[in-house]
């Protein structure tokens, strides 16, 4: 591997872009593959392996031209965007963590959001629209909702609305959801977009101790990450 | 756990060293003009405790940073990663384990595993 390539898979990753890199396993002659570019030297049907391979999250070999190939696919972690860090959140968080999330709580009260009760992961103190725009959530991002407070679930929500975050979840009863919901379309947001969020958050497991709402809310992400057949 | 049972494992960059930590390790000691050779799984067959993707990056000094399998493997990769180091040339590794000795080379349940050694860098 050049150190040029190596520069470029890692600037891939830190910057939550898709890379592959393309080898030729009997003499190590290498390219790469992003969504919209291929190096010139890798045949035809490697770069439509790498391509596929990019979009399915999967590393492994494919015979184009008569050789063999290994396609590594750097795909960005998924990752999981906690607001509000509520009783509720140490569970989740945690099996976020398990799930191989890279997970980001974010609570501006500061009394709430202390490392100590989040070991190990990301704690934003901003507001949560301030913080949500600084993260940029993509189409490999969760985010879920659990102050209770509109204040701070609205103004996560709606930067959450904009983005093409794969997952948007918030805590609250059916009542509180419907309240939301209004919230929302006062703001301007269409009911179409609303329905993007699943609310209130959580498979219908009968979840009540914090740890089994977590546990809902992680199985809901899941399903609706890897197309499990109960999203809703 | 059942033969129809999934095996459930974490994904392959939360094991051990996440990728970002190998390849990172990897530039930093080419940084400092060390020689680098990279091993990465390509292909499994059977039960294999990393996927391919799974990376590990070794210097002239044997530091050692990722893995490869759960374990003994790692002795004949870093052989052969040595040689890279010096020759230039990327090679493919093989290893083959019966069940037997399976859990000893820390290949559980009898699995197959490919390997690709290179070097990194333009020049030795």
């Amino acid at each position: 591997m050049k150190d040029a390539t190596l520069a470029q898979v890692l600037e891939a990753r830190a910057g939550r872009t898709p890379l592959a890199v393309v080898t030729r396993v009997s003499d190590g002659t290498q390219g790469v593959v992003t969504p919209d570019t291929a190096d010139a030297l890798l045949p035809p049907e490697a770069v439509a392996d790498a391509t596929r391979r990019l979009a399915a999250d999967e590393s492994g070999t494919v015979v184009a031209g008569g050789e063999t190939w290994f396609v590594h696919a750097h795909t960005p972690p998924y990752r999981m965007v906690v607001v509000g860090a509520v009783h509720i959140a140490q569970p989740l968080v945690k099996m976020g963590v398990l799930a191989g999330f890279d997970t980001i709580v974010i609570d501006p009260r500061s009394a709430f959001a202390t490392a100590e009760r989040f070991p190990g992961v990301r704690v934003v103190d901003l507001w949560p629209d301030e913080a949500m725009s600084a993260l940029g959530p993509d189409s490999r991002t969760a985010v879920i909702t659990l102050t209770h407070d509109p204040k701070l679930d609205d103004a996560a929500l709606s930067v959450a609305l904009r983005s093409p975050a794969f997952f948007i979840g918030s805590l609250g009863s059916t009542r509180t959801h419907a309240a939301r919901c209004k919230r929302l379309r006062r703001e301007g947001f269409s009911d179409s977009e609303i329905a993007r969020i699943h609310g209130p958050v959580g498979l219908a497991i009968g979840a009540r101790a914090p740890a089994e709402i977590a546990a809902a809310i992680l199985a809901q992400v899941v399903s609706v990450r890897r197309g499990g057949s109960v999203t809703g | 756990m059942t033969d129809s049972a999934p095996h459930i494992q974490a994904p392959a960059d939360t094991q051990v060293a996440p990728a970002d930590e190998v390849l990172a390790q990897a530039r930093r000691w080419r940084e400092t003009g060390q020689a680098v050779a990279l091993a990465t799984v390509v292909a499994t067959w059977g039960s294999s405790p990393r996927q391919p993707g799974s990376q590990l990056a070794v210097n002239a000094d044997l530091d050692i940073v990722g893995s490869v399998s759960g374990g003994c493997i790692e002795g004949a990769v870093i052989g052969e990663a040595q040689a890279a180091m010096t020759d230039g040339k990327a090679r493919l590794l093989e290893f083959g384990v019966t069940n037997e000795r399976a859990w000893e080379v820390g290949l559980a349940c009898g699995g197959r595993i490919q390997v690709l050694v290179e070097r990194v860098g333009e020049s030795p």
